[in-house]
């Protein structure tokens, strides 16, 4: 029978090839579920991941691929250092909203005033609120021992709401005869998250996610915090003894990916979303927790997985309006992802083994 | 503001009906968490069972076999989690986390041509005589079967769990796999098991949800129930009778609020919405301090070396 041997180390080789094969799986299971659903396969996955890059309009959505990748890079970057460490934030929707709200707030506390100041100030409190967001769950788990994954998440919901009542209350645009939603930052200048480049999709918020990149790079390789994080999670028990001190980590990790997908949502809201709508948030927060997986909760395979999911967003949309393939499909394809990288993970850590039956 | 519209008899009688998806919900994440398994795709089991359970009764128009059809697509889905899990070996946070988004995308998909249909009627069991007791009658005597199925389940539960050698198995996985492994038994197996059923007991969490609680079929609608359950079980603190105590007190907080909603109250109705999330973080906070009922292995993973 098929025995599983556990591995001195994780296997190298397989840490790197397991991402794209999960991709492969997913590429080939997904096929089968639209050729289910009555599509052809093969123009459904080229349209996917073919179209948006090298198609016809490809000039179109190139740009678009940054945008989208933008706020799931930032996201899960910040995911990746608490995930390394064995703390699970996956509230980040709630601090993605919270982010833009607060963002928001200042640049409509400000209207119509012409100060340079207001950009940066956006960008400062879309961090402060996401960070102050997730302290929330940081604090109460230092404090008290309370689960950070259920908190953060239940916050998602409160965040909701809060974004429901902002957008049809406070934020509400007062000459926008009375329709939901707050003022368009597009045609407000100094608080537009403007294309840096035109034409190229590059806006403040892809600089951010290059940036962030960068810095947990740097972190986690040459930084005694982020060998701490590493160490936390992969030798707990060595941890203690190395003296490292778990609440300043949660705190850390918690505040610095909730600063982070605060950002994300400040960019989104400042920049191609435009404005504060009842149904602004589309899921980030929970595809960039796929996005850290994929790319092994590694700065740069983030970067590269990112990417990846966002060609997914695209793809799926084109293949939505050209085959009618439902929405819901492209979602069950980014699960699917992820379901098939957790199953084929079993190869770095464990070798197959063919032997033949014993009595135990 | 008119706080006398609120009938406390009603109040009472719809908080039963509230916390029964999160009851059948929680019953099934206490067994799988007992057996050592923190199974996080409750809310993704939930909304498949929701579907499942909507789609087979109004095809077939019994809201009895829907049930069934729940419970299996809720066992189905965590049979995925099961592989992954107990042979993958994978890490059980992220398994329970992709086990809710593929979930969430599947139930989607499979919901598109059900949305706006109204499922057919789950009957009340009109219990004759007591039915007629003035105030405890339409209390506690008149709601359909699978309330009082949530109940005995409870029952049944905390019975096995206590009393049979079923559960002393399950238990001493749960607490020390290494342990139950050298003293012979099958932990894969016991667990497999404990997941299964904890997947079907979320099926039929959701399906109430879609076809007795709201009784439609919208996207997402779960909106965090399972959540809700995974937490109740923490606040249960692991324990059977408990689970059903934390259940009405959810079930009491959304009735009351949608009761305040409907009353007009003078409080901004997303804020009412957002009350049993915020009652959920209050009451995690308050019973975290005693982790020491959490059962020994819950969230290791299990790998027999020879």
């Amino acid at each position: 029978m098929l025995r599983l041997d556990r591995r001195p180390q994780p296997s190298r080789l397989w840490t790197l090839l397991t991402p794209p094969l999960a991709v492969l799986v997913t590429m080939i299971v997904g096929g089968a579920l639209f050729a289910a659903l009555g599509k052809d396969p093969v123009v459904a996955i080229e349209t996917i991941f073919w179209e948006p890059l090298f198609g016809e309009f490809a000039f179109y959505y190139r740009p678009q691929l940054l945008v989208k990748a933008a706020p799931l890079i930032l996201i899960a970057i910040g995911l990746s250092l608490g995930f390394r460490a064995g703390i699970w934030n996956i509230g980040a929707e709630g601090q993605y909203i919270i982010g833009a709200l607060c963002g928001a707030g200042v640049a409509l506390a400000a209207y119509p005033s012409e100060s340079w100041l207001i950009f940066p100030g956006m960008v400062l409190a879309g961090a402060l609120g996401g960070w102050a967001w997730a302290m929330i769950p940081a604090v109460l788990k230092v404090r008290f021992g309370t689960n950070e994954i259920l908190v953060s998440l239940m916050l998602v919901y409160v965040a909701e709401q809060l974004l429901a009542s902002m957008a049809l209350g406070p934020m509400r645009n007062p000459e926008g005869m009375g329709f939901p939603g707050s003022r368009n930052l597009q045609q407000y200048a100094p608080a537009h998250n403007a294309e840096l480049i035109a034409g190229t999709g590059m806006h403040w918020g892809v600089a951010a996610a290059l940036i962030a990149v960068i810095f947990s790079y740097v972190l986690l390789n040459r930084h005694i915090l982020g060998y701490h994080i590493r160490l936390t999670g992969e030798a707990p028990r060595a941890a203690r003894f190395a003296g490292v001190r778990p609440g300043r980590l949660i705190l850390f990790c918690l505040g610095a990916s909730g600063a982070l997908a605060g950002l994300a949502g400040m960019f989104e809201v400042a920049g191609p979303a435009g404005q504060v709508t009842i149904d602004f948030n589309v899921g980030y927060g929970f595809t960039a927790i796929i996005v850290a997986f994929l790319g092994r909760l590694h700065p740069v395979g983030i970067l590269l997985a990112g990417l990846l999911l966002a060609l997914t967003y695209i793809g799926g949309e084109l293949a939505q309006s050209n085959m009618q393939l439902p929405a819901a499909a492209v979602q069950l394809f980014q699960g699917m992802l992820l379901f098939f990288l957790l199953a084929v993970d079993v190869l770095v850590h464990f070798r197959l083994r063919w032997r033949r039956a014993e009595a135990a | 503001m008119d706080l006398s519209s609120i009938n406390p008899i009603l109040l009472l009688a719809s908080l039963m009906v509230a916390a029964t998806p999160i009851l059948l919900a929680a019953l099934g994440e206490l067994v799988s968490e007992r057996a050592g398994v923190l199974n996080l795709g409750v809310e993704g089991m939930m909304i498949t069972g929701a579907i499942c359970g909507f789609a087979i009764a109004v095809e077939t128009g019994s809201p009895v076999v829907g049930f069934a059809a729940a419970a299996a697509g809720g066992a189905l889905l965590s049979l995925l989690f099961a592989l992954l899990t107990q042979l993958a070996l994978a890490n059980q946070v992220a398994s329970g986390l992709a086990l809710t988004l593929f979930g969430l995308g599947l139930s989607a998909l499979l919901g598109q041509s059900y949305v706006g249909i109204r499922p057919p009627a789950t009957a009340k069991l009109d219990i004759p005589l007591l039915g007629d007791i003035p105030v405890l009658g339409p209390v506690l005597f008149s709601h359909d079967w699978m309330v009082y199925f949530g109940l005995a389940l409870t029952l049944a539960v905390w019975a096995a769990l206590k009393y049979s050698r079923a559960g002393l198995i399950l238990r001493a996985v749960g607490e020390n796999h290494d342990a139950a492994h050298a003293l012979g038994y099958n932990v894969v197996g016991v667990r497999i098991l404990a997941i299964l059923f904890g997947g079907a007991c979320a099926g039929l969490g959701g399906a109430y949800l879609s076809l007795v609680r709201v009784p439609q079929w919208t996207e997402g609608m779960t909106a965090g129930a399972g959540w809700i359950a995974l937490a109740l079980v923490v606040f249960a603190s692991w324990k059977a009778g408990r689970v059903l105590l934390g259940a009405y007190l959810f079930g009491g907080v959304t009735v009351l609020q949608l009761n305040l909603q409907a009353a007009g109250v003078d409080i901004p109705v997303e804020y009412l919405s957002m009350s049993p999330y915020l009652i959920t973080i209050l009451v995690l906070v308050i019973l975290s301090a005693d982790r020491s009922r959490a059962p020994g292995s819950l969230g290791r993973i299990f790998h027999a070396s020879r």
